[in-house]
C-alpha cells in the first residue's frame, strides 16, 4: 500500500504526527521506481542509500522538532542539476561518466529544506528537445499512455511525479522544457523569472533562456518548493537580488478585481480542439473565481519559434564547446592529432538534435551572418517582449493553452524537426522575456490531460501561484492521476 | 625608394589583482601545474563567471590616467575557439564595447621631440593556460593557473614610425601601469607583453600597406629586434617584386627572425557574441570620480615636484621617475634625513650598480631606504669619507648590518682629532723631504700625494679637509 499522500501540506501533517516517517515515504518511492521505471524509463540514476540516510536525517530533524514544511518529503532531480558526489549525465553519453564535484544552488536548497533526493530524471539530451527522445538513456514514456511522450526536456521528471514515484521534481525550462511536460502529464509546472533562482551547478543549455523550476501535482507545493529554490545567489551575475516572499502566504487571495488577458493568438488553427475547449472552459472558471477576461494581442508571436530557434542554438553552440574531451566526460578511444580528437570525441558523444543545434548556432554566429540571423533574432526578440509588456499594462495576467495538442506518440514528430519546434509555439515568448509562467491541469482531450498556461510579469510568481491554487480550489483536474501511479491522490 | 613604417601595438597587461577575473582562485605566479584553477577556472559544467570588481577598478584607473573615454556601458563577448589551454572553448573578452575608448599618449623621441600616439581602445578580458610540450615525453601537459588571469589589452593606433618609437610607446605604458599599480609589469613572468602590427608602405603614400602581427614579444630589446627584422623582410620582399602577406608571424629571438604562424585565410571566424553569463559592466560619474581620487602621483607630476623640491640634475630626475620604485626608494631615503643630492647620487650610483650586478629589483634591495639613509647621514655628519663610504656600501651589501654596525665593527670612524692627524702629517712631510721640496717650488700638485700618503697612515680614515688644511699650513710654513 501506498503511504503517499496528495500534497506536501498532509505528507508534512502526516510526519510531524508520527503516522509516517520520511524513511517509509522515501522508501516507498525507492519501491515504486523499482516496480514501475522499467516500463517509464524516467530515472538516469537512483540513490537508495544517500535517499535513506538523509531521510533518517530528516526523521532527526522531525523528531527534534527543527522541520519546516518540506523536511523528510522526497523528490527528484532532473539530470542537469550537478549533485557532488553523483553522477551528472545530463541526458548525454558525453558526461555518462561525470560525477560533480559540487552542489547545484537548486540542489543545494532543496536539501537545506529537509528534502530527499531519491535520484536523477531522465531528459532530453543537455535539455535539447520537446518530447524526451533524444536522451541517450532512451525516451522516457507517458505514464497516461506508454505509447507517448512525456514531452521534454523535463520528461523523467514529469513522468516520474505524474506515476506517483515521486511527490515531485525539479526541471529546467528553456523554452517550455517544465510546463510542456507538465501539460502533458497533467501536472503543475512553474518557470520563475529569469533570474530568479540561480543556475549555479545547473548545465547549461542557452545561458539567457535557461530557468530551473518544479513540477509538482499542484501550485501549493510549487510554492513550497519554489520558496527553498529561489533567491540571491553571488556566483551567478544574472541572478536576481530581490527578496524571495512567501509564496504559500497569498495563495488564497481572492482573485476579485484581477484581470486576466487572452491573446488571440493562442486560439488559431494550430490549436487542438479538445485543448481549445478545454483551456475556454478554465478560463470561464476565471470568470466565476472574480476575475475579468479581456481579449489582448501578441502580434509577433509567430516570430517566437524562429527566434528561439537562433537564440537558443547560438548560445548551446558556445556553452557546449567546453565538452571538449580534455578535462572531463568522454573522450575518443581513438588517438589522432588534436583536431581529430577534439572531431571524434564530440562526433562520438553528442546525439543528432544537440549536433543539428551545435551547427546552427555556430552558423548564426559566423562572420557575415551574425547581423542577418543571431542580431535580427535578438531585435524580434525585443519586440516579442514589448508585445508582452503592454498587454501587462493592461491586464494581470496572461491566460492560454500550454501546448498546441494533448501528449503525441513516441516516433511521431522525431523525423520531423519543424513540427517538433512547433510544440513550444505557445510557452517560448515566456522565456524570451525573462517572464515567470506556470501550467495547471484543465481537462483532457483524447483522454489525455491538456494544460492552461499562465503568465505573469517579472517575480510574479506569487500571483501565478495564487490564480493557480484557487483554480485548484474550485477543480480536480490536478488531482487525476494516471493508472499506472495506483491512485496516489 | 624610401619607405615609410606604420606600426601599432597591442599590449596585454596583466592586472594585479589577487584574484581572478572571473573566480575567486589566486592569481599568484609559480605555483605547481593547476593549483591555482579552480571549477570556473576549469571550464566544469554547471559553473558560471563572476565578474571581478578590483579588474573593473584597475581598467577604468589606465583609462582615466591616459585620458580615454570610459565606457559607461561595455560589455564582455565570448570569443570561440577550440584550444585546450582554454578551457569553456571560448575567451571572455570585450569586443564590440570595450571598457576604455580612445585616449592618448604623448612620448619623447630620441631627437627629444614630442610626439602623440593614440590609444584606440583597452579591453578586459581573461588569459588562457599553458600548453607544456616538454614534460612528458608522448604527451602534451595543460597547466591552467594562468586561465582566468585578467588582463588589459590596450590597443595602439598605427601611429609610431620606427621599432625605436614603438619601444617608447610600450615603454611610457610600462611606466604607466606600474605607477598605477594596476601591473606589476613583469615581461620575465609574462604580465606585460605585446603584439606588434607591422607595414611598410612608399614614403607619402597614404593607403596603408599589408600588415603582419608579431606575436607574443616578451622583452623591450625583442619587441625593437622583431619590428626590425620584420620591416627589413617587408622591404626586401617587395622590392624583390614580392607582396607582403597578411598573416600572423612568431619571432623567434635565438636566430633573430620572424616566421610565419597562419595566414589570415586560415584565421579563426571566432564567432563573437555577447555573454548572456554577464550583465553589462556599468559605471556611473561617482565610481570614475573615486577613482581619479585615488590616482597616484603620475611621472609627469614627479619630474616637476623632483626638480622644484630637490634640485636634481634633469638627467637625475628622468631615471629616478622613470621606474616607480626606485623614485620611491629615493624619496623615501630623502625622508629619513639624507641629502637628496647625495641620495641621488648614491641610488642612481653604487646602489644601481649594485642592483644590476646581482640582476636585482630595487623593489627587493639589499639595502633597504632607511639603512641607505643611515649611511647617506654618516657621510653627512663627517663620521666617514664619502671614500670609506663605498667599503661600507660594500659590506651592508654583503650583509653586515647597517651603516652604524659596519663603522662600529670595522672600526671605520673618520678620525678629526686634530693631533692624531697633525701626528701623521708630520711624518708624511718627514719621511718625504723630496716632495715638500717640489711643493715649496710651486708644484701644487704634490698636495694630492702628501693627502695620500696620509690616508695611508691612517688608514684611511683621517677627515679629508683637516688633512688638507693642515698639510698646507705645514707646507707653507
Amino acid at each position: 500500500m501506498s503511504t503517499l499522500l496528495p500534497d506536501f501540506a498532509e505528507m508534512a501533517r502526516a510526519l510531524r504526527a508520527g503516522k509516517v516517517s520520511s524513511r517509509e515515504l522515501t522508501g516507498d518511492c525507492l519501491a515504486r521506481i523499482k516496480r514501475h521505471d522499467s516500463s517509464l524509463n524516467s530515472f538516469i540514476s537512483v540513490y537508495p542509500e544517500q535517499a535513506l540516510a538523509a531521510a533518517d536525517a530528516a526523521d532527526k530533524a522531525i523528531a527534534s522538532g527543527s522541520a519546516g514544511p518540506l523536511t523528510g518529503i522526497p523528490m527528484a532531480h532532473k539530470d542537469i542539476f550537478c549533485a557532488e558526489g553523483t553522477r551528472t549525465t545530463v541526458g548525454s553519453k558525453m558526461l555518462d561518466n561525470f560525477v560533480s564535484p559540487y552542489d547545484s544552488r537548486v540542489v543545494s536548497g532543496l536539501a537545506a529544506a529537509g528534502m530527499v533526493s531519491v535520484g536523477k530524471t531522465n531528459m532530453d539530451e543537455f535539455a535539447m528537445g520537446s518530447s524526451n527522445e533524444t536522451s541517450y538513456f532512451g525516451p522516457v514514456k507517458n505514464p497516461w499512455d506508454l505509447q507517448r511522450s512525456p514531452g521534454g526536456s523535463s520528461g523523467g521528471s514529469a513522468a516520474a511525479v505524474a506515476a506517483g514515484l515521486v511527490p515531485a521534481a525539479t526541471g529546467t525550462d528553456t523554452g517550455g522544457s517544465i510546463r510542456q511536460p507538465a501539460a502533458l502529464t497533467g501536472l503543475t509546472g512553474l518557470k520563475p523569472t529569469y533570474g530568479r533562482v540561480s543556475r549555479y551547478g545547473m548545465v547549461a543549455f542557452a545561458s539567457s533562456l535557461d530557468q530551473a523550476g518544479t513540477l509538482t501535482r499542484s501550485a501549493a507545493d510549487a510554492a513550497l518548493m519554489l520558496g527553498a529554490m529561489a533567491g540571491f545567489d553571488e556566483r551567478d551575475s544574472t541572478c536576481a537580488n530581490v527578496p524571495v516572499p512567501d509564496y504559500s502566504a497569498t495563495l488564497n487571495d481572492s482573485l476579485q478585481g484581477k484581470t486576466i488577458g487572452v491573446p488571440k493568438e493562442f486560439f488559431d488553427d494550430g490549436l487542438e480542439a479538445g485543448c481549445a475547449q478545454a483551456v475556454q472552459d478554465a478560463i470561464a472558471e476565471y470568470q466565476k473565481l472574480g476575475a475579468t477576461v479581456k481579449e489582448v494581442s501578441l502580434p509577433n508571436l509567430a516570430m517566437s519559434v524562429p527566434v528561439y530557434y537562433i537564440v537558443a542554438p547560438a548560445e548551446c553552440s558556445s556553452n557546449l564547446s567546453r565538452f571538449d574531451g580534455v578535462r572531463f566526460g568522454y573522450r575518443t578511444e581513438s588517438t589522432g592529432d588534436l583536431a581529430d580528437m577534439y572531431t571524434r570525441t564530440r562526433s562520438e558523444a553528442f546525439g543528432a538534435e544537440v549536433k543539428r543545434r551545435i551547427m546552427t548556432g555556430a552558423y548564426v554566429l559566423s562572420a557575415g551572418y551574425y547581423d542577418a540571423y543571431y542580431l535580427q533574432a535578438q531585435k524580434v526578440r525585443q519586440l516579442i517582449s514589448d508585445d508582452l509588456s503592454r498587454c501587462f499594462a493592461e491586464v494581470d495576467l496572461i491566460i492560454g493553452p500550454t501546448t498546441p495538442t494533448p501528449a503525441f506518440k513516441l516516433g511521431e514528430k522525431m523525423g520531423d524537426p519543424v513540427q517538433m519546434y512547433l510544440n513550444d509555439m505557445y510557452t517560448i515568448a515566456a522565456n524570451l522575456a525573462g517572464l515567470p509562467a506556470i501550467s495547471v491541469p484543465c481537462g483532457t482531450s483524447q483522454n489525455l490531460p491538456v494544460g492552461l498556461q499562465l503568465i505573469g510579469t517579472q517575480f510574479a510568481e506569487g500571483l501565478l501561484l495564487n490564480c493557480a491554487h484557487q483554480y485548484q480550489q474550485a477543480t480536480d483536474w490536478h488531482l487525476r492521476t494516471p493508472e499506472i501511479s495506483g491512485g496516489v491522490a | 625608394m624610401s619607405w615609410e613604417v606604420v606600426i601599432g601595438l597591442e599590449i596585454h597587461a596583466q592586472l594585479a589583482t589577487k584574484s581572478k577575473i572571473f573566480s575567486g582562485a589566486s592569481t599568484a605566479f609559480g605555483a605547481q601545474p593547476n593549483a591555482q584553477a579552480c571549477l570556473v577556472d576549469l571550464g566544469y559544467p554547471g559553473v558560471l563567471p563572476v565578474l571581478n570588481e578590483q579588474a573593473v577598478a584597475m581598467a577604468v584607473k589606465f583609462g582615466v590616467a591616459v585620458g580615454a573615454e570610459i565606457t559607461r556601458r561595455s560589455v564582455f563577448a565570448r570569443k570561440n575557439y577550440f584550444y585546450p589551454d582554454l578551457p569553456k572553448g571560448y575567451q571572455i573578452s570585450q569586443f564590440e564595447l570595450p571598457i576604455v575608448g580612445n585616449g592618448q599618449l604623448t612620448i619623447k623621441l630620441e631627437d627629444g621631440t614630442e610626439k602623440v600616439v593614440g590609444i584606440t581602445r583597452a579591453h578586459l578580458e581573461e588569459d588562457a593556460g599553458k600548453s607544456l610540450h616538454d614534460i612528458f615525453s608522448d604527451r602534451t601537459g595543460i597547466d591552467l593557473n594562468r586561465a582566468g588571469t585578467p588582463l588589459l589589452e590596450i590597443v595602439s593606433e598605427p601611429d609610431m614610425r620606427s621599432a625605436a618609437e614603438a619601444v617608447t610607446y610600450m615603454r611610457k605604458i610600462h611606466q604607466i601601469v606600474r605607477y598605477l599599480g594596476v601591473c606589476d609589469g613583469s615581461m620575465q613572468e609574462g604580465s606585460f607583453r605585446c603584439d606588434a602590427n607591422v607595414s611598410v608602405r612608399p614614403m607619402g603614400q597614404e593607403e596603408l600597406g599589408t600588415r603582419t602581427e608579431l606575436k607574443n614579444i616578451n622583452s623591450f630589446r625583442f619587441v625593437e629586434r622583431a619590428i626590425n627584422f620584420e620591416i627589413q623582410r617587408q622591404i626586401d620582399l617587395i622590392e624583390d617584386g614580392g607582396t607582403v602577406t597578411q598573416e600572423t608571424r612568431l619571432y623567434d629571438p635565438d636566430k633573430d627572425e620572424t616566421r610565419s604562424m597562419r595566414s589570415k585565410e586560415e584565421a579563426n571566424d571566432y564567432r563573437y557574441f555577447p555573454d548572456p553569463d554577464l550583465l553589462p559592466v556599468v559605471i556611473d560619474d561617482d565610481f570614475i570620480a573615486a577613482i581619479k581620487a585615488e590616482l597616484p602621483e603620475l611621472p609627469a607630476a614627479k619630474t616637476i615636484r623632483f626638480a622644484e623640491s630637490f634640485g636634481l640634475k634633469s638627467a637625475q630626475i628622468e631615471t629616478l621617475v622613470g621606474d616607480v620604485d626606485m623614485a620611491a626608494y629615493f624619496e623615501q631615503v630623502v625622508g629619513e634625513g639624507a641629502d637628496p643630492r647625495l641620495a641621488a647620487n648614491y641610488v642612481l650610483g653604487d646602489l644601481t650598480a649594485a642592483l644590476n650586478k646581482d640582476s636585482l629589483e630595487i623593489a627587493v634591495s639589499k639595502i633597504s631606504a632607511v639603512d641607505m639613509a643611515g649611511l647617506i647621514k654618516r657621510v653627512m655628519d663627517n663620521t666617514i669619507s664619502g671614500k670609506i663610504a663605498k667599503e661600507v656600501f660594500e659590506a651592508m651589501w654583503s650583509g653586515e648590518g647597517s651603516a652604524d654596525a659596519v663603522i662600529e665593527s670595522r672600526g671605520l670612524k673618520q678620525i678629526t682629532d686634530t693631533g692624531a692627524i697633525e701626528a701623521a702629517v708630520d711624518q708624511a712631510i718627514a719621511d718625504n723631504p723630496q716632495q715638500v721640496a717640489e711643493f715649496k717650488g710651486g708644484k701644487e700638485k704634490v698636495l694630492g700625494f702628501f693627502v695620500g700618503k696620509v690616508m695611508q697612515l691612517t688608514q684611511g680614515k683621517a677627515n679629508p679637509g683637516q688633512v688638507n688644511k693642515l698639510l698646507r699650513d705645514k707646507l707653507s710654513a
